[in-house]
């Protein structure tokens, strides 16, 4: 038997890992990674709450999730892949510009 | 009395817990990537003893397998290095320190406030395949097909964003 708020405090501290990773890091793979860090964190939650209410909606919602976070990943490595070709860096710091 | 249950929870906790620790740490993507990646098969763990097997099986084919593999895959095609560190604002070092030690005062005084909650007991609710299937497919048709909408746009999308641009613009040839 495990508290519910055991699992949302482990589902806080996924997200603000995730949260901590977006503001601190500089390459841009990294920075898209800490973003799904904080999509499983959320998933974590669903799931508990499912089990917690007796609903399978929460399990359901997670799929949508799922699918949300595999969508994004595929557009978001192809921007990489387009701002590597035209500016040569992975570090945000350098991206500043929206037109070269 | 420490059950079986509380021990695997806090067991896969702490590999979660230090593989998001470790993405941070981690100067170099792909020492970030694979830490993600036990991050996302201990909490399959997590999900399974909360009774989520077919939520479990899922994490670990679609996130540990095609999107980190995703990942990976365009980390080794940029050939990304070791990131550059920048130095942060000082703005940030004053206010982020007091706010990470509020907010830690704040969910550890609700959670020592409403230790009390219910436990989640393992397999008290059974998200096997044929249960899941069958909501998904009834009471959440409309989402399922407009999720098929999305993923057929961001195909599109990858496809049209990471192809080689012309090398002349289309206007300019005469």
């Amino acid at each position: 038997m495990v508290p519910l708020s055991y699992y949302l405090v482990l589902s806080g501290i996924l997200f603000a890992c995730g949260v901590a990773g977006f503001l601190i890091k500089r390459n841009i793979i990294t920075i898209f990674m800490s973003i799904e860090l904080m999509l499983n964190g959320v998933n974590l939650s669903f799931v508990a709450f499912a089990a917690h209410w007796h609903s399978l909606a929460g399990q359901v919602f997670v799929f949508f999730v799922m699918v949300v976070a595999a969508a994004e990943a595929a557009v978001g490595l192809a921007i990489i892949i387009a701002v590597y070709r035209t500016r040569e860096t992975l570090n945000v710091d350098q991206v500043n510009l929206l037109k070269l | 009395m420490l059950n079986i249950h509380l021990i695997l929870f806090l067991a896969f906790g702490a590999v979660c817990v230090a593989g998001a620790v470790n993405l941070l740490a981690q100067t170099h993507p792909i020492n970030s990537a694979l830490s993600l990646i036990a991050v996302m098969a201990a909490l399959a763990g997590e999900y399974l003893l909360l009774g989520a097997e077919f939520v479990a099986a899922v994490q670990v084919i679609v996130y540990a397998g095609a999107i980190m593999v995703l990942f990976v895959f365009v980390i080794m095609l940029l050939n990304a290095g070791v990131e550059d560190r920048t130095k942060g604002s000082h703005v940030a070092v004053l206010l982020g320190i007091p706010g990470v030690l509020l907010g830690s005062v704040l969910v550890g005084w609700v959670v020592l406030r409403h230790s009390g909650t219910e436990a989640v007991s393992a397999g008290a609710l059974l998200g096997d395949p044929r249960t899941i299937g069958q909501l998904l497919f009834h009471e959440f048709l409309l989402p399922f097909e407009i999720t098929s909408v999305l993923i057929l746009i961001a195909i599109m999308g990858a496809v049209v964003l990471a192809s080689k641009p012309p090398t002349s613009p289309a206007g300019k040839v005469d």
